[in-house]
């Protein structure tokens, strides 16, 4: 334990952060909460509903398989682009104007927006002018992304992957590029394997870098909209109709602002729980790594 | 306000929660937390109990309310009774 004496003068500090935050995000979620328990026509006539939204949201099979596919979808591009991004990043040149060149290269497809990546990979995977689906249909597979289910899965998981992957690539190469040349040496002197440097000096080191970059990727893709919506639209049938496009279907489409109010918050929670949940469990690791190392 | 639709259920939700936190506030000021282990897999403060808390009564009251036939006042007595416990033994 330390001693160390807090001041906690320095939160008066957040204040003005706190007053924005109030204005954009907590005073919003208030109305959806007050939203969720009502059947608003206006401001004057409104009706209380209790918890029947929820009731009806929860219970709504095309809500819980667009859940289902939502967690699908975001474990699976995880798993890709994690150890995709920290290869890619081991990969990378160190110094030199090689190394500016390829952090150019690879931040690229960050900075294109989402839905024009959506229309990119729609002109892309077309049979007729797309390059990838008319080389895959040369080759002699179905490809058809309006048809098959499996065909509009893989796309946007690939989709996905060209695009995010050189976010946690970038984070795990400012990571890597962080850890002094000291450790190296001594790795050098023990004549460490590669794995070895990997698993017990890079890969620890990465842990913070990771844990920013594995919220982000989650967050990004559970709330993921515009990309499959250009490409799929969500079909074919619902098969990639994920929980954002749902929302907007009800909110925008219908304009059923109770249900989808009570769909937000439900919604909310998951992201809340599931951060909550990548942030505790890997801080721990962290602090039950320090307390190892003291 | 008028904008934000209250309604009287709504207003007590949120009012409690400000009066929690106010509360937490005056109570870290009194006497200051100390990070302990409890029953929870992890070490955590007055505030990461009353937070875990919160969340697990927003999942009980979905729970009772979207698969049981339960009535809501006994998923607010079983919250309460869990915030409770986590921040005595937590």
């Amino acid at each position: 334990m330390n001693h160390k004496v807090y001041n906690n003068r320095a939160w008066w500090l957040i204040l003005p952060m706190l007053l924005l935050v109030a204005f954009s995000a907590i005073i919003p979620l208030m109305t959806v909460v007050n939203y969720s328990v009502q059947d608003v026509f206006d401001t004057h006539t409104r009706f209380f509903t209790g918890v029947e939204w929820f009731e009806a949201t929860l219970n709504d099979p095309a809500l819980q398989m667009a859940l289902l596919r939502q967690f699908a979808f975001s474990f699976t591009v995880l798993a890709i682009e994690v150890p995709l991004g920290i290869g890619i990043a081991l990969l990378m040149p160190k110094r030199g104007w090689q190394a500016s060149a390829v952090l150019i290269l690879v931040t690229m497809p960050l900075l294109i927006p989402w839905n024009v990546v959506g229309s990119i990979w729609q002109i892309f995977t077309r049979g007729d002018i797309g390059l990838m689906g008319w080389g895959l249909r040369e080759l002699g597979y179905g490809y058809n992304i309006t048809r098959s289910a499996t065909d509009a899965w893989g796309t946007i998981i690939l989709m996905d992957v060209w695009h995010w992957t050189p976010l946690i690539a970038l984070l795990c190469y400012s990571g890597l590029r962080s850890i002094p040349d000291a450790y190296y040496q001594a790795a050098r002197i023990d004549r460490a394997s590669q794995w070895a440097v990997f698993r017990y000096i890079q890969l620890p080191k990465l842990t913070n870098v990771l844990v920013i970059g594995v919220l982000l990727r989650f967050m990004h893709s559970f709330m993921i909209y515009a990309e499959p919506f250009v490409l799929t639209g969500g079909g074919p049938g619902s098969s990639t109709t994920f929980l954002s496009q749902s929302l907007t279907t009800m909110a925008i489409g219908q304009q059923d602002l109770g249900p989808s109010a009570a769909f937000s918050i439900i919604y909310f929670l998951i992201i809340l729980l599931v951060c909550w949940v990548f942030y505790t469990a890997i801080m721990n690791l962290q602090k039950d790594k320090q307390q190892k190392g003291t | 306000m008028e904008w934000m639709v209250w309604t009287t259920s709504t207003a007590i939700f949120f009012a409690t929660i400000a009066a929690l936190l106010l509360g937490m506030t005056a109570w870290e000021i009194a006497s200051p937390t100390v990070e302990r282990k409890g029953f929870l897999p992890i070490a955590t403060t007055r505030g990461d109990r009353l937070f875990i808390g919160l969340v697990c009564a927003a999942y009980i009251h979905l729970v009772v309310v979207g698969f049981t036939p339960f009535n809501l006042w006994l998923a607010l007595a079983v919250s309460i009774l869990w915030l409770v416990i986590l921040m005595r033994w937590g």
